[in-house]
């Protein structure tokens, strides 16, 4: 067990599936010589060399389909998307294709295909950089998308994806590659589908995923601390396959939930979970299911008003505070 | 307006013959084999007869969807396979029921997948646009223009990967040349050396719009140069021509390790799919195009050659109506897909074996 970075603990698994598995390779825009945007491949090329680090063009729709294409042949391409808006770039391949070519083939080619990337706001790169786009990929059969928001469940998930045999949409966020967390020796692997409670409480759930997930922790660390209230987190960590039974246990125990998402509120992951539970855990609800998302604008540049469209601790707090229960249990 | 309609007609009555206007179909080689070339002959008719055959059945409703037919492109298609060796990978676009035919899949599996039938060559998920076999490393008819170029480009990055002697050939129409993925594939595929033949069916239209009222360049083949990349033009009508064109290309891929662009000028004998009136296209030109039939003239030349005679022919005819009637036969006495497998084959399971890693 040691303390590492998210960024480190993407790198070191990337290093480790590529030496444990010669039928995994590296591709993405500028992931070689540049290192990677985000550095999260540095050194990689060097090691192992241009065959399995291999610099893209910039052409995501046909880097992503060529991925597609290794990957139907058997090999297990990780794709690095510089930032997840540039991934729109790539949606035929992606929906078109690679979630469609197994069923749609009656089960003859399976797609052993890992996109990472990542999506965030806050660091004023305005409308067409800073998205979170993963709800556009959840609502397609044949992907999955896993987000993790720990150095730990980034190690475990990612080797779980390199080693699935089905396109696995991977969301970093910009935010989390410098925070910090243990992360455990050895071949550590995450499960698909399996949400995780971050903090037991008793008073309200707050479910989320990514960057938001490490925020409503520290918001319920506070105000347990503070002797306020005792909230429980849940951490999806995956968003396709939905683990349906850990929210919908935790809801049955504290009556009161509330998605903490940093994407737009329509149509949300906060729609998707308010509408589970009130299928499967109606009777046991005591308050409306809050959503805590951003504003619904294309992200400005300007710090305020970047500041004011994107949901954070205290919009998080406001909803805790409407919705809590009226005395401690 | 009346002169400019006049004006239209005339430019496409006028551009068909131009298109066309190829060497004429030579006498055949000396050293070309009997048997093969009857087998060339067989499948010509073979994908001619079960054509007509599907348009029939889709007006009988035992086909549903939309069905894109081959019709008119018989030597296109045949010199396409035979240029190919069983070991190398096909990626077709939804015109595919021919290549499928070629690449060896049955006509059976093939009339099922029309059908939508368990039997069907992709278990009747895909229908007529999502051919896919892959023992015959048939990687399937795609129905997103230009989305297979893509993956066709990565089959062959896996093949350049792992050193092996493969070669992928990647069909797509002429309207497909227009698209984003055809240059950002042909240029990952010439950057990363990928053995690979993309493959132009010009048949002058994309659905009613004309080849050089779509590209600004018609003569696709040029369009290669962009990327520094051999390619070639052939007579979509002869079947010889076709598959030299693409030996030669495969050969290019195997030993120099570089891709090919070639364009076979074919012609549609339809409208676009089944259920298109094919209004937009100048009769005359349309006759025209059905006079310069693929599989008469490959017949005349057979017959020049005396290595057919009206009575081969005959047989040959038969032999493929009584194939034809079989196909459809098994496709309509196979069974549905059964409901409980609705959900079968969304996600791999774990144990799922690779190709190329089995």
């Amino acid at each position: 067990m040691a303390e590492i970075t998210y960024r480190q603990a993407l790198h070191d698994t990337l290093r480790e599936e590529l030496l444990r598995d010669e039928n995994v390779f590296l591709l993405g825009e500028e992931i070689g010589i540049f290192e990677g945007s985000y550095k999260i491949t540095a050194g990689l090329l060097k090691e192992f060399g241009p065959k399995r680090v291999v610099d893209t063009p910039i052409c995501e729709n046909s880097f992503v389909g060529m991925a597609t294409g290794a990957a139907m042949l058997g090999l297990r391409p990780i794709v690095e998307i510089m930032t997840i808006n540039f991934i729109v770039l790539a949606m035929d391949e992606i929906v078109n294709h690679a979630a469609k070519i197994y069923y749609m083939f009656g089960g003859q080619c399976p797609i052993p295909l890992v996109i990472r990337t990542p999506g965030g706001g806050g660091q004023q790169l305005a409308a067409t950089h800073s998205q979170n786009l993963e709800v556009w990929f959840a609502h397609v059969p044949g992907l999955k998308v896993v987000a993790p928001s720990t150095p730990a469940d980034a190690k475990g998930m990612l080797r779980t994806a390199v080693r699935d045999n089905n396109p696995v949409i991977f969301l970093e966020n910009l935010a989390l590659y410098n925070t910090k967390g243990e992360v455990p020796d050895g071949d550590y692997t995450v499960p698909f589908g399996q949400a995780k409670v971050a903090k037991e409480g008793a008073d309200l759930t707050v479910i989320s995923y990514s960057r938001m997930s490490t925020m409503a922790l520290d918001v319920a660390r506070r105000l347990e601390q503070a002797n306020k209230l005792s909230i429980e987190v849940v951490d999806l960590r995956s968003l396709r396959p939905l683990d349906h039974e850990t929210i919908i246990n935790s809801v049955k125990k504290t009556n009161r939930a509330i998605v903490f998402e940093e994407d737009w509120r329509s149509f949300g992951v906060g729609a998707e979970i308010a509408a589970t539970l009130q299928e499967e855990a109606f009777d046991f609800l005591d308050a409306p299911i809050k959503r805590v998302a951003s504003v619904e604008v294309p992200l400005p540049y300007s710090k305020p008003l970047e500041r004011a469209a994107l949901t954070g601790a205290k919009q998080l707090m406001e909803a805790i505070d409407e919705i809590k229960p009226r005395r401690r249990r | 307006m009346d002169t400019q309609k006049e004006t239209d007609a005339a430019s496409r009555a006028s551009v068909y013959s131009r298109d066309v206007s190829l060497p004429a179909p030579a006498p055949l080689p000396r050293d070309e084999d009997r048997d093969t070339l009857l087998h060339y002959y067989y499948q010509m008719v073979l994908i001619r007869q079960f054509e007509e055959k599907a348009a029939e059945m889709y007006s009988k409703a035992k086909i549903g969807g939309y069905c894109h037919l081959n019709l008119g492109e018989e030597a296109t298609v045949v010199g396409f396979c035979a240029g190919l060796e069983p070991s190398d990978y096909v990626y077709t676009n939804y015109r595919e029921h021919g290549y499928a035919i070629g690449r060896g899949i049955s006509p059976n599996a093939v009339m099922a997948e029309l059908f939508g039938k368990e039997t069907g060559c992709s278990h009747g998920r895909g229908g007529s646009m999502h051919l896919f076999d892959i023992e015959r490393r048939f990687m399937g008819g795609y129905a997103i223009v230009g989305g297979q170029i893509p993956l066709a480009t990565g089959a062959a990055f896996a093949i350049a990967y792992r050193g092996s002697n493969e070669v992928v050939a990647c069909q797509m129409g002429d309207g497909t040349t227009n698209g984003g993925p055809f240059y950002e594939s042909l240029n990952l595929a010439k950057i990363y050396q990928l053995p690979i033949i993309y493959f132009v069916v010009n048949n002058l239209y994309g659905m009613g719009l004309r080849v050089e009222k779509g590209s600004a360049v018609s003569e696709l083949y040029q369009k290669a140069c962009a990327f520094d990349m051999h390619s070639e033009r052939v007579d979509g009508n002869d079947v010889l021509a076709v598959r030299d064109a693409l030996r030669t290309a495969a050969r290019i891929a195997r030993e120099q390790h570089e891709p090919s662009l070639i364009e076979a000028v074919s012609y549609r004998f339809r409208g676009h799919s089944v259920v298109d009136p094919d209004r937009y296209r100048n009769q005359e030109e349309v006759q025209a195009g059905r006079a310069h039939d693929p599989i008469s003239a490959f017949a005349a030349r057979l017959m020049a050659a005396s290595l057919l005679d009206e009575n081969g022919a005959h047989e040959i005819e038969e032999q493929v109506q009584r194939d034809v009637a079989a196909a459809v036969q098994f496709a309509n006495e196979s069974p549905d897909p059964a409901l409980e497998e609705l959900f079968d084959y969304i996600y791999a399971p774990e144990d799922t074996p690779l190709k190329g890693t089995e």
